[in-house]
């Protein structure tokens, strides 16, 4: 006679399946959230944003879906008092695109991530300003973005580091039997 | 769950984006459209994480009063013969100042002039940084049955910080005065020429618009003017600075890089705002 699995089992197994789905958008809401914690660097959060953005849609694009980077990017917009969408926009477009190239990207060396992520940011950066200047109708200077780009670039590393120690973990537990 | 065909799941995967890229365009255009909305929004979320912000000030002052010690402890020789320098250059000030307050005491009685009443003022922690890439602002975290309103003007200890432009149940975003939308009329205390300091982001905000004659100098104090009723006279601000491309910038009095606890005035002023604040400031309640 076979037995049936306990349902115990079964919904924990639910609850930890979906709880490993959100895990990515969730941590990249909590960072954000702890980013706008004063500390002396301004424009901290969408340096924040974009690394673990660019890192889950490389690594793993299933636990990035477009509606949750599109809730990112309004988090980012009402945290940071941008012009509401405008995040929502370059994330969505980095996003795309970075999942579109995943297949190439997920092959190459840590540096070889690093400056590809480098490219993307001063994209992301260039496409925010843009329309930072057309919603907000006045020119706006070119060195906060580039600062930017340079903080969130300086930021991959260690973020990208702490993050795959995490998806190596996930991997493993999706592995197990 | 609902079940769908792999085909129909694959394509409605396929088109989540492009419909998701066209609505953060829609959002734009509602931000845009609506901006009361946007802000209710900014403010909703800014008073449902206050709480946790506050929180979170607790270990963060801990590390960077840490941080902070470390630097005073490899200083201090070099600290302690400044402070005694100033110490003896404000020794004479306070006798002057001293001598100044009872002539002043004397003028005032003879002239039987009627002094302004001491404004009322709040304290609120900082909580939160409000600004993004391009604007520099703060978010104050304050309790639920609080008195601020949208133009009242935050100092720190030292000087001007910037003025309220939004105001939510729990917390409050404090326009900083060196964001790039930041205008502040203030006036030159030895000329008495007037000027408008513009922000720019940076440390330093520029003046600008001063009468022709009376350049600002170099080490002139800066002070607020009651010119379009947004500030009240004399409130300190800073001091003129020359760039290394000699425009004159300002000094300011207040750390703005290190605020964590600044005063709400209400001087009763309803002023020019700044653009993004649409709303008019509302009034002041009744006593």
């Amino acid at each position: 006679m076979k037995g049936r699995p306990a349902p115990a089992t079964g919904l924990l197994r639910q609850i930890d399946a979906v709880a490993r789905a959100a895990f990515p958008t969730g941590l990249t809401a909590l960072l954000m959230v702890l980013a706008a914690v004063p500390a002396g660097l301004p424009g901290l959060v969408p340096a924040v944003a974009l690394p673990c953005i660019v890192f889950w849609a490389i690594f793993r694009p299933a636990a990035l879906p477009p509606p949750a980077v599109f809730a990112l990017g309004l988090l980012g917009d009402l945290l940071s008092f941008a012009p509401v969408g405008s995040g929502v926009l370059t994330l969505l477009v980095v996003a795309g695109l970075v999942t579109r190239w995943r297949r190439s990207l997920a092959q190459q060396s840590f540096l070889a991530v690093w400056l590809a992520y480098c490219g993307v940011a001063l994209g992301a950066a260039a496409l925010e300003w843009v329309l930072q200047v057309v919603l907000g109708w006045q020119l706006l200077p070119l060195a906060p973005g580039l600062y930017q780009v340079m903080l969130s670039a300086g930021l991959y590393p260690g973020l990208a580091w702490v993050l795959s120690r995490m998806h190596e973990a996930m991997s493993r537990a999706e592995s197990a039997p | 769950m609902i079940r769908l065909s792999i085909p129909l799941r694959q394509a409605l995967a396929r088109l989540s984006l492009p419909v998701l890229i066209a609505l953060a365009f829609g959002t734009m255009l509602l931000g845009k459209a609506d901006a009361v909305l946007a802000e209710r929004a900014r403010m909703g979320l800014a008073d449902l994480l206050a709480p946790i912000w506050s929180a979170l000030q607790q270990p963060v002052a801990t590390i960077r009063e840490a941080g902070q010690e470390a630097e005073f402890l490899f200083n201090l020789r070099a600290e302690n013969a400044r402070l005694r320098e100033e110490n003896e250059r404000l020794r004479r000030w306070q006798a002057t100042a001293l001598a100044l307050e009872a002539e002043n005491a004397m003028l005032q009685r003879q002239l039987s002039f009627v002094p302004e009443a001491a404004p009322a003022f709040q304290t609120a922690r900082v909580v939160a940084d409000g600004g993004g890439i391009y604007a520099r602002a703060v978010l104050l975290g304050i309790g639920p049955n609080h008195g601020v309103r949208k133009g009242q003007i935050a100092l720190d200890e030292r000087g001007l910080v910037g003025r309220v432009t939004e105001v939510g149940l729990r917390s409050a975003r404090v326009l900083l005065a060196t964001d790039m939308n930041s205008r502040i009329p203030v006036v030159l205390e030895s000329s008495r020429a007037r000027a408008m300091m513009v922000g720019t982001n940076g440390a330093r905000p520029r003046l600008q618009h001063w009468p022709e004659g009376s350049a600002p100098v170099e080490g002139d104090r800066v002070v607020t003017s009651a010119e379009a009723g947004a500030f009240p006279a004399g409130l300190p601000v800073g001091i003129v600075r020359r760039s290394e491309g000699g425009a004159p910038e300002v000094e300011l009095f207040a750390r703005l890089d290190r605020l964590d606890v600044v005063r709400l005035f209400d001087y009763g002023l309803a002023g020019i705002l700044p653009p993004e604040a649409v709303t008019r400031p509302e009034p002041r309640p009744r006593r």
